[in-house]
């Protein structure tokens, strides 16, 4: 039950996304990714689920390399893997009930009501109680990111990968998607990656911080850990000074 | 000066590069498309609202198109016969043309603007806003889920589309051939069945059939590999209509060529 990434090498047309990137999320545990925009944190996160091909290196996941599985045996592995994606990536054209259903029409075999309940169940945990009906276009930004939390943990999945889960909510709303993160890895066992800009929150829900810098892994460790680092390019990202990154390289 | 010679050339090269890759791809998302017919739980459901889709976008348009053609050739044919021969051939242009060349074409043509714009569209949309990498992550095949419906919705549709198409066209000739040119409703149909075969029909539906297949396996190719945002669905969505008139005409003179 761990996500591994080894070596892992990717390029856009010739530009250098990951150049070796390493990082481990073990059993059970919340690994928080820091980097800086545009570091390949989205990209890095859609090889787990083998939305992208590595052009070198690989992804365990529950000890199976990603690339080397036939399409069959991703579907099967994609069903432990819940996705929460940047910009929500709901369906437009359904209902919010419908899109959080979507998995579990696929991947279970509960029934109708068992669905609906299930539905009701996870848009409360993301205080969206009621906007079942409602489509996509009708809500804002932050309602559609807790959409598709609540579309991901739906299914209960073993795996849970938010990409900037946070981004964009108010105080009390984010300390709120804070609090389902650490239950979902307290009560369902769930090992998780979050992407993240926010510094607070990051520390709220990660056993272990990785820190994606220039295409490697610049630095891994607890949150004891990155708080004591002198490494300048971690100090000036968590402290938000820019400064410290310039100088350091 | 060799340069600008070879200019052209080399363009043209890199041009016919692209398309043959181009086709590849497409060739590539078409047997997909047919591997993915296993998946009958995933797209089965989704058939019918497509199958709803195509005929509420192309009906109304169909038919217009079909109405005014009917009126035309009608006028035409009598205008073109004048006095040296019979008036009873103007049911027989009226019908061989609508059944052979208009009903199927004219269709397509206007098919390939509502549906194949509408599918790339859609999907590029879908693409550029990752709602396609969420399918996947939910273990619903993209192919299956988006591009085996549509593309069976408008094989099916198509020929229904272009037969009523066709009727109207006739209706619209032979009303016009009573009301303006003195013919009798018997004189129109003797036109109409005097060189009438049932291939014709066959024929029609045939290149509808094929017309369907081609507009939309071209637009989900397009939407499907959109990149790039909004303007991204623009590029895709003009491209897809472009295409897909280009490939009706081509194939309307293939089955010329190997059916007639
Ligand atoms: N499908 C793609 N095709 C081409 N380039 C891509 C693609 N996906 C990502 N990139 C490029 O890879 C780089 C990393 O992108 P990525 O989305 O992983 O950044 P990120 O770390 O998630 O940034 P942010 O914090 O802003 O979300 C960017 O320069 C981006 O332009
Ligand atoms: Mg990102």
């Amino acid at each position: 039950m761990s996500i591994v990434i080894r070596d892992l090498h990717k390029a856009f047309d010739g530009k250098v996304v990951l150049d070796g990137f390493e990082v481990e999320a073990r059993d059970g545990e919340t690994l928080v990714i820091l980097g800086g925009s545009g570091s390949g944190k989205s990209v890095t996160l859609k090889h787990v689920v083998g939305l992208l091909t590595p052009d070198k290196g690989q992804v365990e996941v529950d000890g199976e390399v990603v690339s080397d599985l036939r399409r069959e045996e991703l579907f099967v592995l994609r069903r432990k893997v819940g996705y929460v994606f940047q910009f929500a990536a709901l369906f437009d054209s359904m209902s919010l009930a419908d899109n959080v259903a979507m998995g579990l029409r696929r991947q279970s075999d509960m029934d109708r009501k068992e669905i609906e309940e299930r539905v009701e169940e996870c848009l409360r945990l993301v205080d969206l109680d009621g906007f079942g009906p409602r489509a996509p276009s009708e809500l804002s930004g932050g309602q559609r990111k807790r959409a598709g939390i609540a579309r991901a943990i739906a299914t209960r999945p073993q795996y849970l990968l938010y990409d900037e889960p946070t981004t964009g909510l108010d105080p009390v709303t984010r300390a709120m998607i804070d609090q389902l993160i650490l239950r979902m890895s307290s009560e369902l066992g769930v090992t998780g990656i979050v992407i993240t800009h926010d510094i607070d929150s990051a520390f709220r829900v990660a056993d272990r911080f990785a820190m994606l810098h220039e295409g490697r892994c610049r630095f891994q460790g607890t949150p004891e850990e990155i708080r004591e680092t002198d490494d300048p390019v971690v100090r000036g990202f968590i402290e938000g000074r820019p400064e410290l990154l310039e100088n350091a390289s | 000066m060799t340069r600008i010679l070879s200019q052209p050339f080399i363009s043209m090269g890199r041009g016919a590069t692209l398309l043959a890759a181009g086709i590849g791809r497409w060739g590539m998302l078409t047997a997909e498309t047919v591997r993915a017919l296993r998946h009958v739980d995933v797209w089965l459901r989704l058939l019918v609202p497509q199958m709803a889709r195509v005929g509420v976008d192309s009906v109304p348009i169909a038919l217009f198109i079909a109405l005014f053609t009917g009126i035309v050739l009608s006028l035409q044919a009598s205008y073109t016969f004048t006095g040296a021969i019979p008036l009873y051939f103007v049911g027989v242009l009226v019908g061989k043309t609508m059944m052979l060349e208009l009903g199927p074409v004219l269709t397509g043509l206007a098919l390939s603007g509502r549906v194949g714009a509408n599918i790339a569209a859609e999907l590029g949309t879908m693409r550029v806003t990752e709602q396609i990498d969420a399918l996947e992550t939910l273990a619903y095949p993209p192919v299956a889920y988006l591009v085996v419906p549509r593309v069976l919705a408008s094989i099916i549709m198509f020929p229904i589309v272009t037969a009523l198409a066709i009727a109207v066209g006739i209706a619209a000739g032979w009303i016009t051939a009573i009301q303006l040119l003195d013919m009798s409703t018997a004189e129109f149909v003797n036109g109409l069945t005097l060189f009438f075969l049932p291939f014709d029909v066959t024929y029609a539906l045939i290149k509808a059939t094929s017309f369907g297949f081609m507009v939309a396996t071209i637009g989900c190719f397009f939407g499907f590999h959109t990149r790039g945002g909004a303007e991204g669905v623009g590029h895709s969505t003009t491209r897809a209509v472009v295409v897909s008139s280009m490939v009706i005409l081509v194939l309307d003179a293939f089955w010329a060529v190997t059916l007639l």
